[in-house]
């Protein structure tokens, strides 16, 4: 449709300044053994030695199945998680290197809006509660009534009405569950929000309506997003660039078009043929990759390549090295030495 | 073809502390031999439940079945005595559930779970049980199956579980087979490997298959027919080409174009559904999906759509349904 103007909006937005970099991001946990002296047996690697930026006004979509290090990823750049090595930069300061005291006025511009809307609202509160505990931890309200009138805006801005601030969660359905998380990351006018599979646990019908929210919400406050999820199709929807990630690592990388017309990674290719199109027409005439196996554990991951055991080009040089993320084509990087 | 199935006006009832709740309310639909079947529909919607109330395992006390008729193989499988029931379930009427980590037994081998459907239902001896066990552990794609048999079902993964499901479902050799939400709890590449098995095998064997599901892709690649279902009824049946191709029902059309899709260009907006899912105990009068509609007309507000023939093979349970764009 309007392809042409939306190849220039992308540009501008990789122009301008990177609002997030991520270097060699490692989050390990440990395995341990033994009831009374704990012993350390083994490493989780569910982040190991990740890289990407994310610029100012952008989405940057992460996909990947369960386990692959997208959510312990998205909880290390906020510093919920904090990364065993590596480095993150939120507008140019290395958050890694922060107590949390020093953290804590970062966090004001740096939210997140969980998977599920059912166990991340506490049921005790009401939605202005809620919605309002973050004003109050800040001091961003003067007195009770500033406070209850930034919730009442903050309901309108999510598309609920006010007087739902005296309901608790159990009354509200699982959409306007969600809306009351976004509020609530909208509480302190943050610049950056992690939105961790925000729609996964709605009903389709709803999903449209928070994705179409989390957008205006974009363009109206000027947000940039990590959007975490496993659906290829809303995720091309919604982000500029996309990251895929398989057992701790980033397999390929770049602007959502390039990465749908051209996948290089046999992971992302396998990926999309996966997702099923709801039209039997088109699944007719579709050619499918159809991966053989499972997701290796992530206590012992295969050697070099970590996909060369389900991957069908894989030679043997892919068991020995890993391959490291390279510029395949402009702007367009993919860890695979076959791409 | 003949049906295998033929469920008609069912009505399940749960009888909740906030009031009785409608869950499956007058659905109709078929089954051939054969063939796979969708139902379709948000949670809530009454699928599971229909299904349930086909294999006659709603949940005692509250849920209770009040009406209608489940024809398989020409008997009424609501008329039968427990002990035929019995009979019945797991042997010619299989059922694949949705969480294949609540679903299997912790404390039992794969192999004792695998027998012991065998040795309920036909007189076999343990090394014609065993033998047969892992010839469908094989069968489903499980390696190195004689290790496996007595394994326990935390030594498997959430996929390979589910695989152990369908070999269980497939131990007697049934006519058919109610899969609720079979691979939604998997991994979008696990999910295609096990749909892609569980077409194969039910081509291999002539089963039919009931898919239970959400996902409106997943129904466009493995049904042959589709049931859309909203508030406890079927709102539209038809052939999953001819339903894809034309629908003929407000909330059908509205989900079909609220999910993006991966072979069209990018929309710069999707269009959601307005308003917020059905409430149960609070259903409005007329037709349930009115709240949510564009094309509401007045009668829609006093007198609830039947569903009925708009075209050869196609029904829509709506007012307006002609005239819809």
């Amino acid at each position: 449709m309007n392809s042409g103007s939306e190849i220039q909006n992308s540009k501008l937005k990789i122009q301008s300044s990177p609002i997030v970099e991520v270097r060699g991001l490692k989050k390990y946990f440990p395995v341990t053994s033994g009831v009374v002296a704990q012993r350390v047996v083994g490493w989780i690697k569910a982040v190991d030695d990740v890289s990407f930026t994310i610029h100012q006004g952008e989405t940057l979509g992460l996909v990947g199945e369960s386990g692959c290090g997208k959510t312990t990823t998205g909880r290390c750049l906020l510093q919920l998680d904090r990364p065993t090595a590596g480095n993150v930069f939120f507008e140019g300061q290395d958050l890694t290197r922060m107590s949390d005291e020093q953290l804590r006025p970062v966090r004001r511009r740096m939210q997140i809006v969980f998977q599920d809307p059912y166990s991340s609202l506490n049921p005790r509160m009401t939605i202005g509660q809620i919605v309002g505990e973050p004003i109050n931890v800040h001091g961003l309200a003067r007195n009770g009534n500033e406070s209850r009138e930034r919730v009442a805006e903050l309901l309108k801005v999510v598309g609920l009405n006010p007087s739902m601030a005296r309901r608790y969660p159990h009354e509200l359905s699982g959409g306007q569950r969600q809306r009351v998380g976004v509020a609530r990351a909208l509480a302190l006018e943050p610049k950056f929000i992690v939105c961790d599979e925000p729609i996964s646990a709605l009903d389709v019908s709803i999903q449209a309506q928070i994705i179409n929210l989390l957008e205006e919400l974009q363009e109206r406050f000027h947000l940039t997003y990590l959007f975490i999820a496993h659906d290829l199709s809303v995720v091309r929807h919604i982000s500029d660039r996309i990251a895929v990630m398989y057992l701790g690592k980033v397999v390929e990388i770049a602007d959502r078009q390039e990465l749908y017309d051209n996948p290089l990674h046999p992971y992302t290719k396998a990926l999309l043929s996966a997702i099923p199109i709801p039209d039997p027409q088109v699944e007719a005439g579709r050619e499918r990759i159809v991966l053989g196996g499972e997701v290796p554990s992530l206590l012992s991951p295969p050697s070099g390549c970590v996909f060369h055991p389900r991957c069908a080009i894989a030679i043997d040089e892919c068991r020995e090295a890993a391959p490291q993320l390279r510029e395949v084509r402009p702007n367009h990087w993919a860890a695979c030495i076959k791409a | 073809m003949a049906d295998l199935l033929e469920v008609r006006d069912l009505r399940t009832y749960l009888y909740t502390t906030q009031g009785v709740v409608k869950a499956v309310d007058g659905v109709s639909f078929n089954v051939r031999e054969g063939e796979t079947v969708a139902l379709v529909g948000e949670s809530g919607c009454g699928k599971t439940m229909s299904a349930l109330s086909i294999m006659r395992l709603t949940p005692r006390p509250q849920a209770s079945i009040e009406g209608g008729e489940i024809y398989f193989q020409g008997r009424d499988l609501l008329k039968l005595g427990d002990e035929e029931m019995r009979r019945i379930r797991g042997a010619e009427i299989a059922m694949v559930f949705q969480e294949p980590m609540t679903s299997l037994n912790p404390v039992l081998t794969i192999g004792r779970q695998l027998t012991e459907t065998l040795e309920a239902h036909a007189s076999v001896s343990k090394e014609e049980a065993r033998a047969r066990a892992l010839e469908l552990l094989r069968l489903v794609g499980i390696a190195d199956p004689e290790h496996r048999l007595g394994e326990y079902p935390h030594q498997f993964s959430g996929g390979m579980r589910q695989r152990v499901m369908i070999a269980i479902a497939l131990t007697c050799r049934p006519k058919l087979i109610l899969a609720d939400e079979p691979t939604t709890a998997l991994d979008v590449t696990i999910q295609a490997q096990l749909l892609e098995l569980m077409r194969n095998l039910s081509r291999q064997f002539g089963v039919a298959l009931v898919i239970i599901t959400h996902n409106l892709g997943v129904v466009a690649r493995y049904a042959d027919r589709v049931n859309v279902m909203y508030a406890g009824k079927v709102i539209e049946s038809a052939t999953a080409a001819e339903i894809y191709r034309n629908p003929r029902h407000p909330y059908t059309i509205g989900l079909l174009r609220s999910v993006p899709r991966l072979d069209q260009p990018r929309k710069a907006k999707l269009e959601p559904i307005d308003g917020q899912p059905p409430d149960l105990w609070n259903l409005p009068p007329g037709c349930s999906f009115r709240p949510r509609c564009r094309f509401a007309v007045e009668k829609c507000a006093h007198e609830t759509p039947p569903l009925r023939q708009i075209e050869d093979g196609h029904r829509s349970a709506c007012w307006v349904a002609e005239s819809l764009k």
